[in-house]
Formats: structure tokens, sequence, C-alpha cells
């Protein structure tokens, strides 16, 4: 905090860069902590947000599951759990667009920039906390897939790694689902703006079925988009069966969402009114 | 430095891509340690320039200085100055009140220690001790603005912007909320406040700006506004708007001030109602028209603009406001 001995100097500008920074952390994790506090004080939203993956597994595992063939080693079920636990955590990044358009429609916002906090802060700790939810969401659904017979041999260690990188690649989307929040009159639109981007992008994917049952002029996209690819990686990863470059083209896409939309979604957030 | 706390010099900004001009050149000065009133209808540009001081909005053109900081180049300073409370400027429904003066002062960059401190202070001065640690959403419309202004208030700002804090309260909680803000000016804090109500503009602020259509159209004291319009208005309701109209020409002499005819409702502001009604009765009886109705009573802010302007407070849908329209927010009757 001592920023007066060298006000002039290399060491009082990395000290005050320092105390900035220090304080935007700070802003991050208040915005994050606040958002969070809202999952708890509106419990039956977690419940519900719970429930539909859960639905979700269930249904393919039980309905649809018999009539899809697998090669993966423990049948469907192996294939079906780490898809699911790919779709549920880039659903999860819708609600980055909806907490963003419901804060922005309830003023909340407007009194955030009235305040000397990080600029960068609001949409952070939106994406910080929707990161966090991600993680509970994770554990609920893992805890349910050991429940309906998903069994990986892929090790504890590769567990960790298969879920450290779908919820970066969802952190990353939800920089994107962000712009949408900020650029949606109310939190329903926001919503519904998101529909036309998730469903395809999590059924037109290797996350329910193989690509290969599907007609040729989607094949090519369904086995090569992003989300597939991130369905490719942690199911390698998690089963332990090849998976090619598909993590670290999962990495890629990531960074590269972040690069592209985090840059878009902090000129929106300057902007929107 | 200098004796405003504010000082604005021809803010333009222009709404939907220039179609809708919200300010219109405006210029004034905020002197230190009072409640600078800014008064206007739905759609007038008030909110506008709130949101502009408060750094919230960029202006397209004109400069702004808010505690001797530029609006633009300043920003982060300025919002170290000022607190905001009002009709957008909200508290967190899911949070506790406790809970979001805490949120506010970190956001501040307070001490935890001296965050505490002023969280505890303010839910006494603002009657909240008891509803602390409920939920928000739990609170009666009063007791969300006090909240909004103990937030604004956390960090002890020595200027507020006040936007419509008492819009849509009923009249105790208007009168508390007035007896807060009185205080606040006596400990030395100025004050920039914006209202609908001439009522509320007369008790609070010194000086005022009336604003329409994104200009100011008159500014002073209260009382030589008041002066200007008249002290009461003169309604006459006819049977038939033909019978309004044969009226119109007839009481046209009662007052020097301009005389509005809606259907068979006119109205003019006179300076002795009494005499003013007699002499209008006396016309009206010598022509031998019948008269529905008579009533005399105080100006209202829609007389003020009628004297002004020529127009009614409520013509025009609050054009201006289309930002906030977008957001569903309040939109003029």
């Amino acid at each position: 905090m001592n920023t007066t001995t060298s006000p002039r100097g290399l060491t009082g500008t990395v000290t005050r860069a320092a105390v900035a920074l220090k304080w935007a952390a700070s802003d991050v994790l208040t915005v994050a902590r606040r958002n969070l506090m809202a999952l708890i004080r509106i419990p039956t939203s977690l419940v519900f947000t719970m429930l539909q993956p859960v639905m979700f597994v269930l249904l393919f595992r039980y309905v649809f599951g018999g009539a899809i063939k697998t090669s993966d080693p423990g049948g469907y079920v192996n294939f079906l759990i780490p898809g699911i636990l790919v779709q549920t955590t880039v659903f999860g990044a819708v609600n980055t667009a909806i907490g963003l358009a419901e804060d922005l429609q309830r003023g909340l916002i407007e009194r955030f920039r009235a305040l000397p906090m990080a600029r960068s802060a609001v949409l952070m700790g939106r994406t910080v906390s929707d990161l966090f939810r991600n993680v509970l969401i994770l554990i609920v659904l893992t805890l349910v897939g050991f429940a309906v017979g998903f069994r990986p041999h892929g090790g504890v260690v590769a567990y960790f790694q298969a879920s450290a990188l779908m919820l970066m690649f969802a952190f990353c989307l939800s920089w994107g689902f962000a712009y949408i929040g900020l650029a949606a009159p109310n939190s329903e639109t926001a919503q519904a703006m998101t529909f036309p981007l998730v469903f395809p992008i999590t059924f037109a994917s290797s996350i329910f079925v193989p690509p290969t049952s599907m007609p040729s002029w989607l094949q090519g996209f369904a086995e090569n988009q992003p989300v597939s690819q991130a369905a490719h990686a942690v199911r390698g990863l998690m089963l332990g069966t090849p998976h090619g470059n598909a993590s670290w083209i999962t990495l890629g896409w990531a960074i590269a969402a972040l690069v592209i939309l985090a840059p878009l979604a902090t000129r929106k957030y300057r902007r929107a009114a | 430095m200098s004796d405003y706390a504010v000082q604005v010099r021809d803010i333009v900004k222009t709404f939907r891509k220039g179609s809708v001009r919200a300010l219109d050149g405006v210029s004034l000065d905020v002197p230190r340690g009072q409640v600078f009133g800014l008064l206007g209808p739905n759609g007038s540009g008030k909110t506008t320039m709130v949101r502009i001081l408060s750094t919230v909005l960029a202006p397209d053109s004109g400069s702004a200085t808010v505690g001797g900081f530029d609006v633009v180049k300043q920003a982060d300073a300025v919002r170290r100055t000022i607190g905001l409370a009002g009709q957008f400027a909200t508290v967190d429904e899911n949070l506790t009140g406790y809970e979001n003066l805490r949120m506010v002062g970190r956001l501040n960059h307070m001490t935890t220690k001296l965050v505490l401190a002023r969280t505890h202070e303010l839910l006494g001065q603002f009657g909240l001790d008891d509803a602390a640690h409920r939920p928000v959403k739990t609170y009666s419309g009063g007791m969300r603005r006090r909240l909004d202004l103990a937030a604004a208030l956390v960090a002890k700002p020595p200027l507020l912007f006040l936007d419509e804090p008492t819009t849509g309260l009923d009249p105790q909680s208007r009168q508390d909320l007035w007896a807060v803000i009185e205080s606040l000016v006596e400990d030395g804090v100025t004050v920039l406040l914006t209202t609908q109500y001439l009522e509320e503009a007369d008790r609070l602020a010194k000086q005022l700006v009336v604003l329409d259509h994104g200009k100011i159209i008159a500014q002073g004291t209260p009382s030589e506004l008041k002066a200007n319009l008249g002290n009461t208005v003169l309604s006459l309701t006819f049977a038939t708007t033909d019978d309004a109209l044969r009226g119109v020409e007839l009481v046209r002499e009662v007052s020097e001030k301009p005389v509005n005819v809606d259907g068979t409702v006119v109205e003019l502001t006179v300076s002795s109602g009494p005499a003013a009604a007699a002499d209008a009765l006396r016309r009206i009886d010598g022509a031998g028209i019948g008269l529905k109705g008579l009533d005399l009573r105080e100006p209202s802010l829609d007389d003020v603009f009628l004297n002004l302007t020529g127009h009614k407070a409520d013509d025009e849908v609050a054009s201006p406001l289309v930002d906030a329209k977008r957001r569903g927010r309040k939109v003029a009757p």
C-alpha cells in the first residue's frame, strides 16, 4: 500500500499497479460472492439447475440408450456421461447471459458503474461465479453418473484433468454469452437468444451419439466443431481411451474464444446503457 | 478550488443515432453545500443528466466537472466523489440490507473495519436495524428507497445524486426521506436532486433548473419560479366543447397568462383566485352560457410547464428515455 516513498520512480509505478490489481481481484471476488449468494437465497433455482442434466442422464441412459450402439468399453453409459458433463457445463454458460441481463434490467449495473471499482469486475465476477456453479453441478452429475453405472478407467488424475478442461472451456465460452446478456433487452430474451446457439452445438455433436450415425453433410460439422472436440477429449481422458489431439484442440478453441469474446464483451459492457 | 460542486457546459446527448436529443446544450452550475433541483417531466432529460454526471453515460459533446474532476477524463476520481441513488440505481433483491451495504463498501475499496462501522451506523440512521438481516425482497417500497440512499452514503461522498428519490412513495415515506436529505445537507453534503414534484423541489431545493425536451427553459429559486407563475389556477368546466371555446374568448382578459383549453375544461393561472373567479363568472353569465363546474387550486408542475412551454408536462411519451424503455424500466404515462 505504500506508494508515497517513490511516487515517480519505477517502484512507485509497480506498487501502484500492484495495488490496482489487488483491488481489481477484490472487486471480482465481491461481485462473484454476491452472485453466489443469489444461488443460496433462491435454492429452488439451484435444484432445477441440477434437475435438468439429471433428467438428461436418465432419459439417455434408460430411454434412448438401448437403441444407441457405441464401441466404447463399458457400453453406452460410459459414452454418455462424459458427453452430458460437457453439455451441462456448456449450458451453464447460458446462466452468464441471464444473470447479466437481469442485473442490467434491474439497474444494479448502473450502481456498479458509478462506483470506483475495477471496470472488468462485473463481467469477471459473473463468469467466475458461473465457473463455481459449474463445479457444483459437475460434482453432483458425476455422482449421478456413478449411480447409473458410469465406470471410467482413465484414473483419478485424468478425471480431474478432464474436469478442469471442460470447466475452462465453458468459462471461456461464457464470455460470448456475457455479450448476449448485455445485448438483450431483458433476461427472458437473453435466455431465448442463447437457445439457437446452444442447441446445435450440443446436439449436432458427439455428445449423445457418435457422429458416424448422422448424414454425411452433418458429420463433418458434428465431428470437428469445438464442443465435439471437448467431448472427445473429456471422454478419452476419463475412459483412458485414445483421443488424438482433442485435448489440445479444445484448449486451443477455449483460448481463442477467450481472446476474441472477452474483449467484445468488455467493450459491450462499457457501452451498454 | 471552485465554489461549484458541479459545472456543466453545453452538454449534448442523443439517442437512437441522433434522432432523439435527450440533452440539447445544457449548462448549469451547482453550488456547494445545498440542494440543487433539476425539475422536469418524464423524458425531459433529467435522468440522462444524472447518468452523465455519475459517469454512467458519456456525453456526445460538451464538458462537465464533478468535484473539480472531468466526468470523461477523470471518471474514476468522480466515482470516488459521488453517491448515486434513485429510480435506476438499485439494491440487490437477494441480499440482505446489511449485505448490500457491505458490498457497496467493499466496492468503494474501504477497509473491512470501516465498512462494518459505516454499515451499522447507516442501518441505525435509516431505521433498518430490525430488517438488516432480511433479504431486500421482503422490504417495503419506502425501506428499499432508504436502503438505496444508505448505499449511496456508505463511502461518505461529499456529493450526492438523487434521481427522483421519492417517486412512487407514500406521503409518510416521502416526508421521512425529505428529512434525511435535509439533515445530510446540514452536514455539508451537496445534493443534486431530480424530481417531477414541484412540492419536493420547493421544500428541498435552494436553486432550480427546469428542463424540457433536453433544454433549460427556466431557472432560479423556487419562489422566483412561483412568482412568475401566479398563485392559483382557476379551472372552469363547461357543458360542451363549443361552450368552452366561446368561454375562452370571454375569460381571456381575466389573466395575463395564457389560457388552456382541454375538451370542456378551461384553465387559467391567476394571482388572486376569488376576484378572478367572480370576474370570470360575471363574463360567462353575461353571455348566457351555463357552467358545469368551477374550481380553484394550487398550481402544479403541469401548470408551470403550461406557462413556460405552452404544452402539458405529459404531452409526449418520454422519447428521450429510449434507453430506459429498452430495459423495460419506468416509462412515462
